[in-house]
């Protein structure tokens, strides 16, 4: 294990290991509780402790948490309501948890010595497939075997048909692996380089005067790309949550 | 594909042993792509033994965060938001009611104020009119009366002056028949005064 720590010092992808805290098996599945499970417990305390203790009071003039519970709220059932219609409100519950998991995964991400959860392609895709398959299925329940006209767009002429089906089919398949990936990289990449550039200032600091006005460089870059990052954590919460509003709407209404 | 082969076959033979193994390759093998230089760290997100309690956790704690939000949360902000909505939506109806009832008030203010204006108006002109003919019936009386005075005095005044008159020819004939008596000593009669006098008048 003592190559381990000093993993812990150098190595960029050792903040994505997984640890076994509890390692427990049950009818020979690995259900062990690891630093991941520890986070995703942390963050479905967090948001709920947030957006229940923060509505307490029920107030009629809402204090800082209240209004900030409340804008969360407004803001994706606005999203849900603008992209998938009144009807989509049906699933606002599911886009909501998933952008506030994915929102505050993100965001815990970002402070120093912790563990990102959606930095994990398995989660991501875990999530992204949930919604693909979710998204199908309301789909064919709603319109039958009439939901498959969504890879046959009106309009176009009879000899592209076989392309044009098949170019929509790849397209409405990759959607798991596409919004999975992007999450996913993009945690993971900027992780990374969070950890490369710590190198490099650790490195240079200790090379003497000359080494410590060296290591500035990389330390102010880090200092811009926190900035960067945060923004990305946002953005990329939004991203899964609108991209499920607007699959959702496919599935709903169809008009391509 | 020739591993999977190998796989394969060696599953016959020792499978506990040579998954590891294979394991082991894959992971060395794409250490090598990555660049990474450490032997037992390759890319944790693709080490497959993390897959299964990664996957359970989640589905553990978005299933609960999940009915935390559907049932709890979501319902409770719903409900804060719309009891503000109906709130200030009530608040505004109050306000546009009370702001229609000021104004009926206005405009009852107004009428009355405008009714006893006109009321005012009409005692006044009642007072002036009544003031007019009490002033025009006195007037009349007075110039009555006073007519009938002159009336009264004009006939005294004539009266007078006919007997006046009436003595001023007697004294005239008097007077004549001294005058005639003195110059030609003798006394006229009553006839001839009269034509005399007559004759005189019509001079």
């Amino acid at each position: 294990m003592a190559t381990v720590d000093t993993g812990a010092f150098f190595d960029p992808m050792y903040q994505f290991e997984i640890v076994r805290i509890l390692p427990l098996t049950i009818g020979g599945l690995d259900v062990s509780f690891t630093n991941a499970s520890l986070y995703m417990v942390a963050i479905v305390a967090l948001v709920s402790l947030f957006m229940i203790q923060s509505m307490r009071g029920r107030a009629l003039v809402p204090g800082r948490l209240q209004s900030l519970a409340e804008l969360s709220y407004e803001f994706i059932a606005n999203m849900v309501r603008d992209n998938a219609g009144s009807e989509g409100m049906r699933f606002f519950p599911f886009i909501f948890s998933l952008f506030m998991f994915i929102l505050f995964a993100n965001m815990i991400g970002m402070i120093p010595y912790s563990y990102t959860v959606t930095s994990h392609i398995i989660i991501t895709f875990a999530l992204a497939i949930t919604v693909f398959l979710g998204v199908t299925a309301v789909g064919f329940v709603k319109h039958g075997l009439g939901f498959l006209k969504l890879f046959a767009p009106s309009g176009v002429p009879v000899i592209l048909l076989p392309l044009i089906i098949v170019i929509e089919l790849i397209s409405y398949l990759v959607r798991p692996i596409t919004l999975s990936v992007r999450l996913f990289a993009n945690m993971t990449a900027g992780l990374v380089i969070m950890k490369v550039f710590a190198g490099f200032v650790l490195l240079l600091g200790v090379g003497g005067v000359l080494g410590m006005v060296g290591a500035l460089v990389p330390l102010l870059f880090m200092v811009a790309f926190t900035a960067l990052k945060v923004l990305v954590a946002f953005l990329q919460a939004y991203v899964f949550a609108i991209l499920t509003c607007i699959y959702l709407n496919d599935a709903l209404h169809m008009h391509h | 594909m020739i591993r999977i082969d190998g796989v394969v076959l060696a599953q016959a033979e020792e499978p506990e042993q040579i998954a590891p193994a294979l394991d082991q390759e894959l992971t060395a093998e794409l250490e090598a792509d990555l660049g990474v230089a450490e032997d037992d760290a390759g890319m944790p997100q693709l080490a497959v033994g993390d897959f299964a309690p990664q996957l359970v956790w989640l589905a553990i704690t978005f299933v609960a965060l999940y009915f935390l939000m559907s049932r709890v949360a979501l319902p409770r902000i719903a409900t804060v938001i719309e009891s503000r909505r109906d709130r200030i939506a009530n608040d505004l109806d109050t306000a546009a009611r009370l702001r229609q009832e000021t104004d009926e008030v206005i405009a009852a203010y107004e009428q009355e104020l405008t009714e006893a204006r006109n009321k005012a108006h009409r005692i006044a002109a009642e007072a002036r009119d009544k003031l007019n003919a009490e002033f025009a019936e006195e007037r009349a009386r007075i110039e009555a009366e006073l007519a009938e005075k002159t009336a009264a005095a004009e006939a005294r005044i004539g009266e007078s002056r006919d007997r006046a008159l009436a003595e001023i020819d007697k004294v005239a004939a008097g007077a004549a028949a001294d005058i005639v008596e003195s110059l030609i000593g003798d006394k006229p009669s009553d006839k001839e005064l009269d034509a005399a006098l007559k004759s005189a008048e019509g001079a």
